[in-house]
């Protein structure tokens, strides 16, 4: 190759520009991230060693304040995916597999809206709406059940419990897994499904052989876009909420956690000085939460990648 | 194990459109028939009308009986479930389910069908199944190994040791080699003269001399033209159809003079 000259590309102007515009439009997600970033790390250093002298917020420590609001943040959001994941597998399943094709665009295109939903709205639907009428229920879980730790009494009487938060979160966080466990149960390839079929499967033993196994990934995918956005949403838990910041597991009583992107929206206006760095650190733990659910998700999804059906 | 197939009048519509029309024919238990024709005749249409896979595309229908030891499959209280359990299909692309692994691909339809099987047995069946597709000797030591690491033809011989767990009386094969090399197309053909043995066994085909090599009967299949109906031109003994056939479009298409 060295004594003839390396042939040199024709470098064509459209090729440069799309190029160009690509690597740019892909870097500003990485200077974006780290503009975020740099921004709370920078803004925390001082609150991680403050004490309540220096910032009143603080009732000892940084790690003492956090600690209960990341448990609730955490709390809420899995009470969020308990109740949303089945359900939002069985609106999918029944718009890819079982509804008739007309009822099944109507079905999508309804669940798309909920998506269009302010999240203040929800919020306003939950004190409005929702505590109200699930707080008899409440009371009666903690009369006949009380014996159940998680309904231990006493019962709240608003209604605006840590499960009544977690059900709201749940029907915002529907729209966005339902569409995608949706988009990934129709891909399923038709010959896997027939397989399924000839081998004698009714229907619902085609979808547990052929449909749900193919879909696994999107499950989970789904299930992290759900939980990231139910750990981040702010004004609706922040509206519901009667929070005490207390740790507990109890769903049912007027003592209950409150969440960091709540209590940041919260606490904000009123604060100053040390208290603003510590809201933004606990905005930095919230970012690290975030941060880990999502490479935990992908773990598990990448420990299975032979039999994904991607080979 | 094998039974007696025999088609009445058997009309197929895709909603309004007669995909298939009139076709009857009988076909004997423990005997290789192909079908043959060219593409878009109704072959595969009519194939698949002997299990109900047909009913899998949205407004499939059929007119006419099919009936596999005098029972008609088309009887309104006959669960089509219950059909393909008796007669299994092997589809034109090898499909083992890709997150099963080897074993758990050739026991899918044991576990569908009788969920509960003990271990020993469950083996047995593993270790019956996969010799019975010649499959045994060469994944006997990844048998928990996906089944889509294997190769096109080996993939193919997995899914025929899947349909073959359930114990069909009858195995129909949609261009079974279609998208397999000679080699593995060989072992599928040895394979299929072995099964005749116990299975009834039907395949449609778009290689001659496959049909000639494999075959005891042969049906032709053809369309007069785009749009109409695909019709049964011929149905003989496969020596007679490739060497004295009694229609001349027959006597074409086999010669290689169109299609």
């Amino acid at each position: 190759m060295s004594t003839t000259a390396a042939i040199k590309a024709k470098q064509r102007p459209g090729d440069r520009v799309f190029s160009g515009s690509a690597v740019f439009a892909g870097s500003m997600i990485l200077v974006t991230l780290a503009a975020v970033a740099i921004f709370l790390i920078v803004q925390s250093i001082p609150a991680f060693f403050a004490d309540s002298e220096d910032a009143s917020i603080l009732p000892a420590n940084f790690w003492a304040y956090v600690g209960p609001l990341v448990f609730g943040t955490v709390w809420a959001a899995t009470l969020a995916l308990i109740m949303a994941i089945p359900v939002s597998i069985g609106i999918a399943l029944f718009i890819s597999h079982y509804a008739p094709r007309r009822l099944a665009s109507v079905l999508g295109y309804i669940v798309d809206l909920l998506a269009a939903v302010p999240s203040v709205v929800f919020g306003l639907w939950g004190i409005g709406v929702l505590a109200p009428a699930v707080q008899p229920l409440y009371s009666w879980l903690v009369d006949n059940l009380g014996w159940f730790p998680l309904f231990g009494g006493p019962v709240s009487g608003t209604g605006r419990t840590i499960l009544t938060a977690g059900i709201v979160l749940a029907v915002m966080v529907l729209p966005i897994m339902t569409a995608i466990c949706r988009e990934v149960f129709l891909q399923t390839p038709v010959l896997h499904e027939e397989a399924a079929l000839a081998l004698g499967a009714t229907r619902w033993e085609m979808i547990r052989t052929a449909v749900l196994p193919f879909g696994r990934s999107g499950i989970i995918s789904a299930s992290v876009l759900g939980l990231g956005r139910a750990l981040g949403e702010t004004m609706a838990v922040a509206m519901v909420l009667s929070a005490s910041g207390a740790v507990t597991f109890q769903l049912l009583t007027s003592v209950n956690p409150s969440t960091i992107a709540a209590n940041i929206a919260l606490s904000f206006p009123e604060a100053y000085g040390m208290n603003v760095n510590v809201l933004i650190a606990t905005g930095l733990i919230l970012f690290v939460v975030t941060f880990a659910v999502n490479a935990f998700a992908r773990w598990i999804v990448s420990r299975r990648k032979e039999f994904s059906g991607a080979n | 194990m094998s039974k007696r197939i025999e088609v009445k009048d058997l009309n197929v519509y895709y909603s309004k459109f007669l995909a298939v029309e009139g076709v009857s024919l009988e076909i004997e238990p423990r005997s290789v028939t192909a079908f043959i024709g060219p593409s878009g005749c109704g072959k595969s249409t009519f194939l698949r009308t002997l299990n109900r896979m047909h009913e899998v595309i949205p407004g499939a229908r059929v007119e006419g009986e099919v009936l596999i030891d005098g029972n008609n499959l088309y009887d309104a209280d006959v669960d089509p479930v219950l059909v393909r359990r008796q007669v299994g299909m092997v589809f034109q692309r090898p499909n083992p389910f890709p997150t099963m692994s080897i074993k758990e691909n050739v026991l899918a339809g044991v576990k569908l069908n009788n969920s509960r099987i003990s271990k020993s047995d469950a083996d047995e069946l593993l270790e019956k199944s996969l010799r019975g597709a010649n499959l045994w000797n060469e994944v006997k030591d990844r048998l928990d190994r996906p089944g889509s690491g294997l190769s096109g033809g080996q993939q193919q011989r997995l899914c025929i040791a899947r349909a073959i767990a359930v114990s069909p009386e009858v195995i129909l094969m949609d261009e079974p080699c279609s998208a397999l090399d000679p080699i593995s197309t060989l072992a599928i053909e040895d394979l299929i003269e072995e099964m005749k043995q116990q299975y009834t066994i039907v395949i449609v085909t778009h290689n001659m001399q496959q049909a000639s090599r494999v075959s005891d009967k042969t049906a032709f299949f053809n369309i007069a033209g785009t749009g109409k109906p695909g019709n049964l031109i011929e149905y003989d003994d496969t020596t007679t159809i490739f060497s004295n056939p009694s229609v001349q479009a027959t006597e074409d298409y086999v010669s290689g003079r169109f299609g």
